[in-house]
């Protein structure tokens, strides 16, 4: 069996499910919800490879490597607005954040 | 096109990127946030607005950054809303103790994201664009970061806003994969004459993302809780400068990218309209917090702005443009008169602190009910002539029964907008209020002037740009 197109966009298609899963069904703590957003922007990234491999097109490589930095700048952002929720309620489950409701 | 002609595109851009690190440095030997550094951020933001006003018209870095009519109508507007908010907001924070000085560099890196959405002509620009002002904005979010509801706000607001980013992201893969190439013009020549099955998906997707951007529904459910916990002059900014960007961007990828499918785009973007307008109106009648309720009162006018691109014509783009514009002013003047108003050192943010309110504050309650009247849309308010361009350019694309179903759901949310004018008016008073700051209540009341009578005056001048813009998508 040849692997082609259409087995990437499978893997990838299933990996943003499981992200987009991880997000809602999750109900632990929000680092296995920053790790799900990563989960989603590799599983893009899969896609914009398997394409510009397909296509025959760089631009798609191009635009993963600006999907990998800004990845990182988001994880920064995260992580650093946990720090700060962290600090003003002693912990970070999900059910912490709930404060405001309706 | 050779590299300088491309900069010179890009000039309130590289005004304003160039601008922020340097302010980042200044900021960086000053222990406190001052007044000069403020007012700096402000002229960067003019002189970022009179490049994008006088600069040169094209397209650059081989299509993928456009400046046109429409940038430069959005750019103004995006960076007049961003101006405001650093004069309402910095003394705001120094009075409560939070002298960072990264307030007005994180607005300005906003206005900049803001406006690389607002000129985007491919994908990724598309998705550079939304993360940077997305990025700036989780953290203003969260900016006061010793208050709890400030980083739930923020916490809520970067994961909700992350993953919209990734749905965008995933249909801008689909779209990338299925059409061929990032750029909208090349993506438009492959949608010409019907989409294939894989395009649609894409297009659903980032549709989806740039709903969330925009807080329109189903894509709402962050709005009330972010505009909730956020401070308030942070939500006099979030409520506006970022709407218009995501508007602008949403009308250009559609417009420019799929002008073939238009007939499925419009669909699309009907429910959503009828959905945030009918979400908008009835969740908005049981709150009791003013920031939520004005929360629900953007969804439902997202709606309209929505409805109007709905129409999928040159007249229709004009009439989102017309109306997100009156509506910033609203919604920043609402929310101006919000950070104006504290009892005993405590911000008055339910509608039973209001009670009164004409007899303590006089000019503030007059300039609250002219925004709330304006936002249900009474004529002769600035909100009235926004809808006024909406359902006359539906009914003018045969959406007549879309339009008057969104009509009876303003009819729903007049309850709201009218109990809060009967508490300040003619309810007994909650006590003395504490002397509003003077930066608050001039911006305030300014912009309660502009919703009437200036409108009418500013209409005349609003109309024929918003037309030119509108012109510039090239829809027919």
């Amino acid at each position: 069996m040849t692997i082609g197109l259409s087995h990437y966009l499978a893997v990838a298609a299933i990996l943003f499910t499981i992200g987009v899963f991880g997000i809602f069904v999750n109900r632990k703590n929000v680092i296995v919800i920053l790790m799900s957003i990563e989960l989603i922007l590799l599983a893009v990234n899969i896609n914009f490879v398997a394409f510009s491999a397909y296509l025959h097109d760089v631009v798609g490589q191009i635009f993963a490597m600006f999907v990998l930095t800004v990845a990182a700048a988001e994880a920064a952002v995260g992580l650093a607005i946990l720090v700060t929720f962290f600090r003003n309620r002693g912990g970070i489950a999900v059910d912490d954040a709930a404060v405001m409701k309706g | 096109m050779n590299f300088s002609a491309d900069l010179s595109l890009a000039l309130p851009e590289v005004i304003l990127a160039v601008g922020a690190l340097a302010l980042l440095v200044w900021g960086a030997f000053q222990s406190r946030a001052n007044m000069v550094f403020s007012l700096a951020a402000v002229a960067l933001l003019v002189a970022a607005g009179a490049a994008a006003v006088l600069g040169p018209m094209g397209r650059g870095f081989s299509g993928g950054l456009i400046a046109d009519q429409a940038s430069a109508f959005a750019k103004v507007a995006i960076y007049a809303a961003s101006a405001i908010a650093i004069p309402l907001g910095q003394p705001w924070f120094q009075r409560r103790g939070v002298n960072n000085f990264e307030f007005p560099i994180l607005i300005v890196l906003a206005a900049l994201g803001m406006g690389m959405m607002a000129s985007a002509g491919d994908l990724i620009s598309l998705y550079i664009g939304v993360e940077l002002h997305s990025l700036a904005l989780y953290v203003l979010a969260a900016i006061h970061r010793d208050n709890a509801k400030a980083s739930e706000a923020g916490l809520k607001y970067f994961v909700l806003g992350a993953l919209s980013s990734g749905l965008l992201l995933y249909g801008a893969s689909l779209i990338y994969g299925f059409a061929g190439s990032t750029h909208f013009d090349i993506i438009a020549q492959s949608v010409e004459g019907g989409a294939n099955v894989g395009v649609l998906f894409g297009l659903v997707f980032l549709i989806c993302g740039l709903a969330f951007k925009i807080s329109a529904a189903p894509f709402h459910m962050w709005t009330p809780d972010v505009y909730e916990g956020a401070p308030t002059p942070v939500v006099a900014f979030f409520g506006a400068a970022p709407k218009m960007a995501a508007m602008v961007l949403l009308a250009r990828v559609l417009a420019e990218g799929f002008g073939g499918a238009a007939e499925q785009w419009a669909q699309i973007l009907v429910i959503v309209a009828l959905a945030s307008v009918a979400v908008g109106a009835f969740a908005g009648l049981v709150q009791t917090n003013l920031k939520r309720l004005w929360a629900y009162s953007s969804i439902a006018n997202i709606g309209y702005a929505v409805l109007g691109l709905a129409s999928g014509d040159a007249a229709g783009v004009q009439a989102m443009l017309v109306f997100m514009v009156l509506y910033m002013v609203d919604v920043t003047g609402f929310f101006a008169c919000l950070a104006a108003l504290s009892r005993d050192g405590r911000p008055m943010e339910t509608i039973s602190d209001m009670a009164g309110l004409f007899k303590e504050r006089p000019g503030i309650a007059l300039a609250m009910s002219a925004f709330a009247l304006s936002a249900l849309g009474l004529p002769p308010f600035s909100g009235f002539w926004a809808k006024f361009y909406v359902f006359k350019a539906a009914i003018g694309a045969g959406l007549g029964v879309v339009a008057v179903i969104a009509l009876v759901g303003s009819v729903v949310a007049a309850f709201y907008y009218l109990r809060l004018i009967k508490v300040m008016w003619f309810d007994a008073s909650a006590g003395a209020t504490d002397t509003p700051p003077v930066e608050a209540r001039v911006i305030a009341l300014s912009l309660a002037l502009f919703t009437f009578p200036v409108v009418l005056v500013a209409l005349v001048f609003i109309d024929p740009l918003a037309a030119a813009a509108a012109a510039a998508f090239g829809l027919a």
